[in-house]
């Protein structure tokens, strides 16, 4: 192991592209923000806090999703990901401070009384409507801002704390029962982020969060949806760092069996993904009730029609039909394109989710997004390149690492 | 289906097995084929046999079973007897996404199954020559089609030298005949090898 790269150098061209990204990003944030987040216009403020909101979620989100991701190999036993653990470790770094962003954009949305975004926000309309002030004790201000602190806290306190488990393997060979012991403890932290993953993103936090948008309208498969769409983006996430590291001659011990069986996730949840869009779709579909068809109505038949489809389009059939043949899965190039592919078809579904709902007239997918979109990105590859060198590149003595090493498919 | 000469190499290890396949290919003698008592990860490869074709086959089938069930229903709930169901259009694409789901499941998994027993030719009352019986227990027993140049001596000794426990030399059938494995020799009970 000794002729291993495992210590990564940030490239000079890599800070130059992040910081580009995020300048340009920054320019369009602050412009829109003068112009739009603070100008007199309901619909201009709504506009701009929208296209903030749902990139900071889908960014916390998909990053958050590598921690689960560690966390349910580990609680598997899955031996394979020792190899390239250390990239969801770094990607997951990235939670507190995409985080504090969310948690920043969502309470300036509830203090400063957006009840253009959140319908529940407005007291007296809640109070003339049997429906909202039916929903009162969850969709209130106090409990919003309790559980959004208490989920980002929690997310970054229990993810820290897995990561620093993981660091253990750095230093020394373990014996046996050290090694065991360490097996358990892993576990016990896994499963204590995983707990509390399954209690907010898979079912408090997207209702809260996202859909109380729609404060009439309910789906018990939403956090479901979100989870998904935000899991498949993260493990492109991963995907898409393993080839660009593998592409710089790291990770020598990451192959293509690693690599084909990231692809065989990334196609297993997006299937998941369609799976959930259809069982959303087609129960209220068929009911035909429109208090329930309300959410549908402008996406399926109204200007976001094409957004709408487009969506199913390259987050169901693409992956479905490129990903489906072993060799795809095992070719980097192919998979680094599906990578990009799927966690912009999920950008796209979560502009979809959130402005669909905020802006029922027409579609503003614009340079606000894609600015805004560009100061994330540039923010994701500033840190978690950081991230990755603050550290070895491999955990050598991590007990399942000769596991991993002689993975095959 | 013809009567063959084989020679056939029996091991203990699949740790023994690999090198052993691997000379025996080089040494250029065809490898009829190897039985051992649980899968073992990578011997394909170090036969040499080609990537199976089966997923492709299933891949035709499932297309097969989404086309037959999407014109079959469309056919019947457009053209031949329209219903009006719950005020839906009579062509409700998203009603019938279940069934053209489960019809690509049926078709796939049972095409898939047929495509795999007539590529092993395995069927009810089909019965095949086993080279040893211990293959399913715990040995790993490798077959070596011999032709009129092959030396079966010497490939004996080739093989014994390489890691077999035991050798021999059978003269048997190739393909399947119609028998009964319960009811015709008893291949646990038949003593058909000569220690090396």
């Amino acid at each position: 192991m000794a002729s291993l790269r495992t210590q990564f150098e940030v490239p000079g061209k890599m800070k130059t592209w992040s910081f580009a990204l995020m300048g340009f990003g920054l320019a369009v944030l602050v412009y829109g923000m003068i112009t739009k987040g603070f100008s007199s216009d309901e619909h201009e403020q709504v506009h701009f806090w929208g296209t903030l909101m749902y990139n900071s979620i889908f960014f916390t989100l998909i990053c958050n999703a590598s921690m689960f991701f560690i966390s349910v190999t580990t609680l598997a036993q899955a031996g394979f990901t020792q190899t390239f653990r250390r990239i969801p470790e770094a990607i997951s770094t990235m939670v507190p401070i995409f985080g504090v962003i969310t948690f920043a954009v969502l309470m300036y949305i509830v203090f400063g009384h957006k009840h253009h975004i959140y319908h529940w926000l407005d007291t007296e309309a809640v109070a003339a409507d049997p429906i909202l002030s039916g929903k009162a004790g969850f969709l209130n201000p106090k409990f919003f801002v309790i559980w959004s602190t208490l989920t980002i806290g929690l997310w970054s306190y229990l993810g820290w704390r897995v990561r620093k488990l993981n660091d253990e393997c750095d230093n020394s060979e373990m014996d046996p029962e050290t090694a065991a012991k360490f097996i358990y403890r892993g576990t016990v932290r896994t499963a204590l982020f995983t707990v509390w993953f399954a209690l907010t993103v898979g079912s408090t936090i997207p209702w809260l969060w996202m859909m109380s948008i729609d404060a009439h309208w309910y789906s018990t498969m939403y956090s479901w949806y979100t989870f998904v769409s935000s899991f498949v983006s993260g493990l492109s996430l991963i995907a898409l760092w393993v080839i660009y590291l593998k592409n710089k001659g790291y990770l020598e011990l990451t192959t293509q069996e690693h690599l084909h069986d990231i692809g065989k996730f990334m196609f297993a949840f997006s299937i998941f993904w369609t799976y959930l869009w259809f069982s959303q779709y087609m129960l209220i579909w068929y009911a035909n009730i429109p208090e329930e068809t309300v959410y549908f109505k402008h996406r399926v038949q109204g200007p976001y029609k094409g957004i709408f489809f487009f969506n199913l389009i390259i987050n169901f059939l693409c992956p479905l039909l490129i990903l489906m043949k072993r060799s795809a899965k095992r070719n980097y190039t192919l998979v680094a394109f599906m990578a990009v592919l799927i966690i912009f078809g999920h950008w796209i579904d979560f502009y979809q989710m959130v402005m669909g709902s905020l802006i029922k007239e027409h579609v503003t997918l614009g340079i606000l997004d894609f600015g805004i979109l560009s100061f994330f990105v540039g923010a994701l590859i500033f840190f978690v390149a950081r991230a990755l060198a603050s550290k070895p590149l491999i955990a050598k003595y991590h007990p399942y690492m000769k596991e991993s090493i002689i993975h095959q498919v | 289906m013809a009567k063959k000469k084989f020679v056939v190499g029996c091991f203990n290890d699949e740790a023994v097995l690999f090198p052993a396949v691997k000379k025996v290919r080089t040494a250029g003698y065809k490898i009829h084929d190897v039985y051992t008592p649980f899968a073992v990860h990578g011997l394909d490869h170090a036969m040499g046999l080609r990537e199976t074709s089966l997923h492709t086959a299933g891949f035709i089938y499932g297309i097969t079973g989404t086309t037959t069930a999407i014109s079959c229903i469309s056919w019947i709930f457009t053209k031949d007897w329209p219903l009006n169901i719950g005020g839906k259009p009579h062509f409700a694409l998203p009603a019938w996404i279940p069934i053209m789901f489960e019809l690509t499941v049926l078709f796939a998994a049972v095409g898939m199954v047929l495509t795999f027993l007539y590529l092993c030719q395995l069927a009810p009352f089909v019965k095949k020559h086993h080279f040893h019986a211990r293959a399913t227990d715990d040995l790993f027993v490798m077959a070596i089609e011999c032709t009129d140049a092959t030396n079966v001596d010497d490939l004996r000794a080739f093989l014994a030298n390489n890691g077999a426990v035991e050798t021999d030399y059978q003269i048997a059938e190739d393909g399947w005949w119609i028998g009964r494995y319960d009811k015709e020799e008893m291949p646990f009970e038949s003593k058909q090898i000569v220690a090396a």
